[in-house]
């Protein structure tokens, strides 16, 4: 049961349930409580001490329910027409019976399971990591079954002109056949356990590395999983930074509150109090644009900013293309593929207009900045040849406390053509490049995570 | 404990009704002295079978909720400083006696280093929550309730007496467990807690229960209330559960929302009596107002 359990943490692992070695002692340890008689005990008993989280839970009982379910095997030869007479009778005898020609003809579906069971352990079949190694693993596992020595036992049979011999070996084919298919059926089966889930593992490590404005944009395919991606991203920052947060200052004494605290202890300083230093719950203004030039990014972009704006308290959100709007309601009331659509129906795909959308923010919201917030801005710097208003710029650079600037292009296109980058760039603290997720929750997080205090 | 069955009947005639895996887990944490995370929605039980387990086992509960800012002072142990002010006072008093008859200062110094010194000692401590649990002779049910309201470096302190069941006290050394108790400790998910406090903890999510359970329970907490009306209350119930609402209604709400039928004498769900009573079952003006309208129609609906 050892090897068992262990090829069971595998599948687990493989299915994003983390086993450090203690949980795995753990496991062995409730086994040894429990035992396997009740399946229901061994599984809730299992999966106390495994799964850690309601995914995991989900996760586990999946992966429990695919590891220990042994499909009825099907190969077996159709029975002979005459009642109880030997299974190998009419097959030809050459040097040793093979012991899995014996079990197809008398269809003994437990041994065979085994016997698959065994070669697979053989074959190494839970090795598997990819869908391509599926046909050559099949193979290699019938062979370590024994197929050469059927294959041998038909040949020999169908040259035989014996007709009751030639019966034989006709349903000894149609056993391998569906043998065969078992096998085909058990290596996909290890595959769904093993390797499913590094496959889709490695594809969003890629899809985070994967340029947000390439030509083409996002293939439609991995549109769902970079949504989840993106939701996942903004999750585990809001998880870090969303909580207020203190950090112990020390060496800096709190003249004040030691006093106070020693007036208990008639004025003894028995407590020392030191000064700390808040970290605020962050605030943003994000302002995202939404026009033609970076539209495969403004999806991602706005996705992005939708589940900040689930998990960030104090976060205004706008997008523009020739005007700006405020869009917080729209992501507040509005699923997340409504209200990106909803955004981008209002404004989507218009012509830049950058000094104009500045006018508008400036009009309208500048009272949303001040001192304590961070103004993050998404988009290209492609004005299409209009002032640029950097006057504007200048303004909410002042009346800020930090103005990054996230611009899909690579710093070498900034400044070419329309691009007024580097004009502004003098205005931002921060401005990079930001073309893949990756980068994107990178710059984020620094922007949380340097939240000084005022 | 000698079985799940077994526990499950017990807690039963303590008044909770578990479910299987309920069970197994609880079984599980007391079998392998490990801790036990609780997660779920509010209400559906985690805070009850805490409660209801050290009343099976005839132990004491000690209870600590957690909040943002709760710090060791408050979870562990304090000094007690007025006590300690006292005995440097008593100290200066006597030292002056006990030393007048030395002859130089080392001699001094030599009989200071001789008297015991109490200053750091347990008679000083004021235990808190932890250190009481730790305490107790004959094991005790430790409540650490809501621990993701905590902030993450008092859950890093937690780390040492969850794994090892004891504390180090700087000034005193490791005081450890006389008993190792029964831990439990609830979370409502508003922040997701650390791996190193998940791996020391077996971890167990209580879903909102199925009709047949909620029935159970509902019978179990509402002594004296008639089945018919549970049946048509938790069928009621369930169906709110799949509508989209703001809160759902969770076990405790519908315990609630029984014992306030009761209190109405009402003896059939009617619609009139359901709009009254609503209050009880949600919490949100907008869920209620969404509601108002259906009643009648989800009195009718039989359970799917």
């Amino acid at each position: 049961m050892q090897g068992a359990l262990e090829d069971f943490f595998r599948a687990l692992r493989a299915s994003d349930v983390r086993i450090s070695p203690a949980e795995a002692i753990d496991a062995h340890r409730t086994v040894a409580t429990v035992g396997f008689a009740d399946r229901e005990l061994f599984k809730d008993a299992l999966c106390a001490t495994l799964a850690k989280t309601a995914d995991e839970v989900e996760r586990f009982d999946r992966t429990f329910d695919t590891f220990f379910t042994r499909q009825s095997f099907m190969a077996a030869a159709p029975p002979p027409k005459d009642g109880d007479s030997d299974p190998m009778d009419g097959l030809p005898q050459e040097g040793d019976p093979s012991e899995l020609a014996r079990m197809l003809m008398a269809g003994d579906a437990s041994a065979l399971a085994q016997a698959m069971e065994e070669a697979a352990e053989r074959a190494q079949v839970s090795q598997i990591r990819l869908s391509t190694q599926r046909s050559r693993l099949t193979r290699k596992l019938l062979e370590e079954m024994g197929l050469a020595e059927i294959e041998r036992i038909i040949a020999a049979a169908r040259r035989l002109d014996d007709p009751k011999g030639q019966a034989a070996g006709e349903r000894l084919d149609a056993a391998r056949q569906a043998l065969a298919k078992e096998a085909s059926a058990y290596v996909e089966r290890q595959h769904e356990l093993y390797a499913s889930e590094s496959g889709r593992n490695l594809r969003e490590e890629l899809l985070a590395r994967k340029a947000l404005n390439s030509d083409g944009g996002i293939d439609p395919v991995d549109l769902a999983m970079m949504q989840t991606l993106v939701k996942r991203m903004a999750k585990r920052l809001a998880d870090r930074y969303s909580r207020r947060r203190s950090v112990a200052w020390t060496g800096h004494l709190d003249v004040r509150r030691t006093l106070r605290k020693s007036m208990g202890y008639g004025g003894m300083p028995f407590d020392i109090v030191f000064k700390t230093k808040k970290i605020d719950k962050p605030s943003i203004v994000a302002i995202c644009d939404v026009s033609k030039s970076v539209a495969a990014a403004a999806q991602f972009l706005l996705t992005f900013l939708y589940s900040l704006n689930e998990v960030v308290d104090r976060m205004e959100a706008f997008a523009f293309s020739g005007r700006m709007i405020s869009v917080n309601a729209l992501l507040d009331e509005h699923k997340v593929e409504t209200a990106i659509l909803e955004v981008l129906k209002q404004i989507g795909f218009q012509q830049t207009d950058y000094g104009r959308s500045l006018e508008d923010f400036c009009d309208q919201h500048l009272d949303q900045l001040d001192r304590h917030t961070t103004v993050i801005f998404l988009g290209d710097a492609r004005s299409n040849y209009a002032d640029p208003r950097l006057d504007l710029l200048a303004t909410i650079q002042k009346r800020s406390r930090a103005l990054i600037w996230l611009n899909p292009e690579p710093e070498s296109y900034w400044g070419q053509g329309d691009s007024v980058m580097h004009r502004y760039q003098r205005f931002c603290h921060v401005a990079k490049p930001c073309n893949t997720l990756g980068q994107l929750e990178r710059i984020i997080e620094d922007v949380l995570r340097t939240y000084i205090p005022h | 404990m000698a079985s799940v069955s077994a526990l499950i009947q017990g807690l039963e005639s303590v008044g909770y009704i578990a479910s299987r895996r309920i069970a197994t887990a609880l079984f599980m944490a007391v079998n392998l002295q490990k801790p036990i995370l609780v997660e779920g929605s509010a209400g559906v039980g985690k805070t009850e079978l805490a409660l209801s387990t050290a009343a099976l086992l005839g132990l004491p509960l000690i209870r600590m909720q957690c909040y943002e800012g709760l710090d060791e002072s408050k979870a562990l142990y304090e000094w007690k400083y007025g006590k300690q002010l006292l005995y440097t006072q008593i100290l200066k008093d006597r030292m002056g006696a006990s030393l007048a008859d030395a002859v130089d200062m080392d001699a001094a110094m030599d009989r200071l280093h001789g008297m015991g010194d109490l200053f750091f000692s347990e008679p000083f401590l004021e235990p808190r929550p932890l250190m009481k649990a730790l305490q107790e002779d004959d094991g005790c049910v430790l409540l650490i309730d809501e621990i993701d309201k905590s902030d993450e470096a008092f859950e890093a302190f937690l780390l040492e007496v969850l794994s090892a069941y004891q504390v180090s006290i700087p000034e005193i050394g490791v005081l450890k467990a006389k008993t190792p108790p029964i831990v439990f400790l609830t979370s409502n998910n508003v922040r997701d807690l650390g791996d190193a406090l998940k791996r020391r903890c077996l971890h167990l999510h209580i879903p909102l229960p199925d009709a047949a359970l909620e029935r159970r329970i509902v019978a179990s907490r509402v002594p004296g209330i008639e089945a018919d009306l549970v049946g048509q209350l938790v069928s009621f119930v369930q169906s709110l559960r799949t509508l989209d609402l703001r809160k759902s209604p969770s076990i405790s709400e519908t315990v609630d929302w029984a014992r306030a039928l009761i209190l109405l004498n009402a003896d059939a769900l009617e619609t009139e009596v359901v709009r009254d009573s609503l209050n009880v079952l949600l919490k949100f003006e907008q869920d209620i107002e969404a509601i108002e309208p259906q009643i009648a129609e989800l009195i009718r609906k039989p359970l799917a």
